[in-house]
């Protein structure tokens, strides 16, 4: 074996592994729905500035001492069986220096840290103000300002800064939109603000990150981030109430059960301060997605959903009522004419 | 042999069967009960592994049906729980139990029967919490049972997570005082404390991070059972009561028992690097103090697992400096491992492949745990598949293949048979590149905003490629277990003879014959050095280079052997069925709270009567 032809090979697997390392990199910063290292936001950016200078301080460490590491092993391995390595029980010096050369590296890591912790607490003054509560398994979505209602997603006026306040009606659940912000739990009993502002306007993905239960794997949402203009249009759209049922029609007995959990603005007026069972139905119509962020809001999936809700979202508090065929036709209708 | 014959029976009589099921419940024997743990843990480790694979299969391709949701999440929750608390904590007792005594030239542990007690409730705790899936329903709060889920889902599932972690908490709690006294009374003359083997050290860390941390976690399984069974408020924020308070006592728990769960897979390696590198542990009281280093840091960064519950910017930055600083020490012991291997002779057996496995992987997990600590990316990484990552390369990557490394290293001294090189070497492959494939693209799925705890996720959001490949390692693992159990059974019956000293080893335990007699040492070794074998076998010349001695116990030589016969005098703690029966009532109190109070008074009175007896059995049957 001669003398170049391992450092060649080393050369080439070096290449080969940050070659591969770049392209892994690049296929992780794709703009996929839910992908923390593809922000949309301020301060998801920040969050990635952070994770990058840190992981590259670390791949740094990890391909010293890893190295250092298979080298020792190759140099150092056994040639005969009656070697006599000497016996070396230390070095004070060297203690000293692995000691305070990843202190001061930690040290280094820590200022930009604090400072973003600092940084991104709180919430802006002046924004538009969104509180959210969590329930087992769906999103309450208020509008205190504005007088809004709705669920499971949240519409925002784009590169504004908004204000959400986190609340929980039952158990701990955590509100995570990658692509805009690091999650924020919330916590029955507390309430919690968080920051987070769209640079453009698009559908953000968002989910509950903290386990909640049966179904908190499908406890979804979405951020929809909409140019100012569009976004007030939708508030006053929001803020009417919906057009009753045809007086007499067969949906009109039918919607009385849903109200019992439901409300509908110019249907029914839930008595203050009673506590709120399932999402406000008033512009179901106008909703991307059902079922906790879950399906798709089209007609067969509204159906499917409404033939048997615990078939679909497994512990939901909505029972299997055993409409009729037509009951869910009527009801699939009426509910989609509620833009 | 009686002597005399007694005027009369006394009424409590301590068993001698040495033979036989009877011998092993029985026992006492610190040898018996490590080999107990070690088998029962292992079955547990089964257990929890084929409940990672159930996972695996659900996971593998997107929207999968192959398990329930509710299926899933019990599932997910006793992998878990059964990994941390039936698998790698009493994976390292099997060693503290087996080594200890060995290690410090004693004859057992201080309190003999107390050791049995802690195996039987153990085992007991085990079976309580998988009796579940029989009883209505496993535990399904995920492992660390956040409240207030985990005091309003229904069923049976989480009273029997509360009092069933109770119950395996007090075995430990048990066992922690038990090795405390033992290592700081029971030492052979001349084992000061700077000579101790480095596992001795570590294992005594372990046990004063149990002694104070189990309690915490006693107090918090104790509020989530009065709040499930009894009516009251703890952790009920409509009454006053709060959420996070559980938080905060699971987590001043939860991360010492990370220490605890690492710690003795960091002895191992510290033992096992230095005979088959032939050199001295490079730094052994660097090595030592950065391990109690851990331990005392260790109880202040638990907030680091709450940096999204809002605790407010001065105490994230707070936890995050703690968390942060934490790595200094554990850097310090990586370092040292790699000045212990620098300029050695390296054999790479078994055991070593594992250690070094351990030192290759941990970095990884160390590097990715530092990563938690800055707070705001951590906030995108809580919650997610890069956590789970990170803590299964601290606890997989991290202490089982430690763990590996010692079942490989010290299998000849418990059983007097070598495991075979060739099936051990298969194993250590399969089993690197299955944790590699399964637990590497979990990085890349948190980054990309995978949550934890799904049981099933949306397809085309780049998930299904790494989520397919990982679901392929896992089955690596499993054919890498598979290999380490034929190496098993292979060698228990057909393995080469070990002789006492096959590694030419450092440590005391390779002093006495293998598997050791009932006694450990015929005559207690008296220790003059660090090392105390390595330097009855060598001297250094000059130059720092070992040369052999000619008196002395030399290497694969028997010097105690043919005195076997002669060491029936040497008295041994009697067998007892008695912490085995005060065990058996604990449970029994258990299954009467959650179902039938008046159960629960005749599991007190189990546990009353075994202990009377355990207290008025004679010392020694005459």
């Amino acid at each position: 074996m001669t003398r170049s032809s391992p450092a060649k090979r080393a050369r080439l697997i070096w290449l080969a592994l940050s070659a591969g390392a770049l392209l892994l990199l690049a296929a992780c910063t794709q703009d996929y729905d839910y992908n923390s290292l593809a922000p949309a936001g301020p301060v998801a950016e920040k969050q990635a500035d952070l994770f990058f200078l840190v992981f590259w301080i670390a791949t740094g460490v990890f391909v010293v001492v890893e190295g250092l590491l298979v080298f020792a092993l190759f140099r150092f391995r056994r040639r005969s069986s009656n070697e006599t390595p000497k016996q070396i029980h230390g070095n004070t010096r060297l203690e000293i220096l692995w000691t305070i050369v990843p202190a001061l590296l930690l040290a280094g890591v820590a200022v930009p840290t604090i400072g973003t912790i600092f940084d991104l607490s709180g919430c802006p003054e002046g924004g538009v103000e969104v509180e959210v509560v969590g329930h087992q398994w769906w999103w309450e979505v208020n509008y205190p300002e504005l007088q809004i209602t709705t669920a499971n997603e949240i519409h925002v006026p784009a590169r504004e800064p908004v204000c959400i306040t986190l609340k929980s009606e039952d158990v701990n659940h955590s509100w995570w939109v990658p692509r805009l912000a690091g999650k924020q739990d919330l916590v029955p009993g507390r309430t919690i603000e968080l920051q987070i502002e769209a640079n453009q306007p698009g559908v953000y993905q968002g989910e509950c990150a903290e386990y909640c239960g049966l179904s908190h794997g499908i406890m979804l949402f979405q951020v929809i981030a909409d140019e100012r203009a569009d976004f007030d249009a939708w508030a006053e759209e929001q803020g009417r109430p919906a057009a009753p049922p045809a007086p007499g029609s067969e949906v009109e007995t039918t919607i009385q059960q849903c109200l019992q959990c439901h409300a509908i603005a110019g249907l029914s007026e839930p008595p203050p301060g009673a506590p709120i069972e399932g999402p406000d139905l008033t512009h179901v119509g106008s909703r991307r997605t059902i079922v906790g962020g879950w399906l798709e809001n089209t007609p067969q999936e509204l159906a499917r959903w409404l033939r048997n809700p615990p078939g679909v979202k497994p512990g939901s508090k909505m029972p299997n009522y055993r409409l009729t065929d037509e009951q869910i036709e009527d009801l699939v209708e009426y509910l989609g004419s509620l833009e | 042999m009686a002597i005399a014959v007694p005027t009369r029976r006394p009424f409590f009589r301590r068993p001698s069967a040495t033979h036989g099921l009877a011998s092993w419940l029985t026992t006492v024997d610190h040898k018996r009960i490590g080999i107990l743990y070690g088998v029962t843990a292992f079955l547990f480790l089964l257990i929890g592994g084929i409940e990672a694979l159930l996972i695996r299969i659900q996971l593998a391709v997107p929207e999968n049906t192959f398990l329930t949701f509710d299926e899933y999440n019990q599932i997910f929750t006793m992998h878990g729980v059964t990994m941390i608390f039936l698998v790698v904590m009493p994976l390292g007792a099997a060693f503290f139990n087996y080594l200890i005594p060995l290690q410090i030239g004693a004859r057992d542990v201080a309190f003999p029967r107390l050791n049995a007690f802690s195996y039987w409730t153990f085992l007991l705790g085990g079976l309580f919490l998988y009796s579940s899936f029989f009883l209505g329903g496993s535990p399904d709060g995920g492992w660390f049972g956040y409240a207030n889920l985990s005091t309003e889902l229904p069923g049976p599932g989480m009273d029997f997570y509360a009092i069933g972690l109770q119950i395996v908490g007090l075995s430990s709690l048990v066992a922690a005082v038990n090795f405390i006294v033992t290592i700081l009374n029971e030492r052979a003359p001349g084992l000061s404390l700077m000579r101790m083997p480095v596992f001795t050290w570590m294992t005594l860390v372990v046990q004063f991070l149990l002694l104070f941390a189990l309690p915490v976690l006693a107090i918090a399984l104790f509020q989530l059972t009065f709040d499930r069974l009894f009516g009251t408020l703890f952790f009920q924020p409509q009454a006053g009561g709060d959420p996070i308070l559980w938080q905060h006592l699971f987590w001043l728990f939860g991360h010492p028992e990370v220490y605890v769960l690492i710690l003795p897979a960091m002895g191992i390696v510290s033992e096992v690097l230095p005979v088959f590198s032939r050199k001295p542990l490079f730094g052994y009281a660097a090595v030592v103090f950065s391990g109690i280093a851990i331990g005392f840091m260790g109880w202040g960064v638990w907030a680091h697992h709450m940096f999204t519950v809002g605790l407010g910017p001065v105490a994230n930055a707070a936890f995050a400096l703690s968390t942060m600083f934490i790595a200094v020490p554990t850097g310090v012991k990586i370092f040292n491992w790699m000045g212990t291997v620098w300029g050695g002779s390296i054999r790479f057996t078994t055991p070593m492949l594992f250690a070094i496995g351990f030192v290759a992987m941990f970095i990884i997990g160390g590097l990715s745990g530092v990563t938690h600590a800055i707070v705001p990316s951590d906030m995108q990484q809580q919650d997610t598949y890069y956590v789970v990552a990170h803590f299964h390369y601290v606890l997989f990557g991290g202490a089982l293949f430690g763990l590996f490394s010692g079942a490989y290293y010290w299998f000849p001294k418990v059983t007097g048979r070598m495991l075979s090189e060739g099936w051990g070497k298969l194993h250590f492959w399969l089993m690197l590149i299955g944790f590699n494939l399964t637990f590497g693209p979990f990085h890349i799925l948190g980054l990309q905003g995978m949550r934890r705890r799904v049981p099933t996720y949306p397809e085309g959001v780049g998930w299904d490629f790494w989520n397919f490949v990982s679901t392929v390692g896992s089955f690596i693992i499993a054919a890498s277990i598979l290999a380490f159990m034929i190496n098993v059974i292979r060698s228990v019956t057909r393995g080469r003879e070990a002789g006492a000293d096959p590694w030419d080893a450092r440590t005391l335990e390779w002093l006495t014959p293998s598997p050791p007699p009932h006694y450990n040492f015929a005559e207690v070794p008296v220790v003059r050095h660090r090392d105390e074998v390595w330097h009855r076998k060598y001297a250094e010349d000059e130059r720092g280079r070992p040369v052999p001695v000619v008196a002395g116990a030399s290497n694969g030589h028997d010097d105690s052997e043919e005195g076997e016969e002669e060491h029936h005098d040497i008295h041994m703690p009697d067998p007892s069925f008695f912490p085995l029966l005060a065990s058996l009532g604990i449970p029994v109190i258990g299954y009467g709270l959650i179902f039938w109070w008046p159960l629960a008074i005749v599991g007190g009175l189990i546990v009353l009567g075994g202990l009377f007896g355990w207290s008025l059995e004679p010392v020694a049957e005459e």
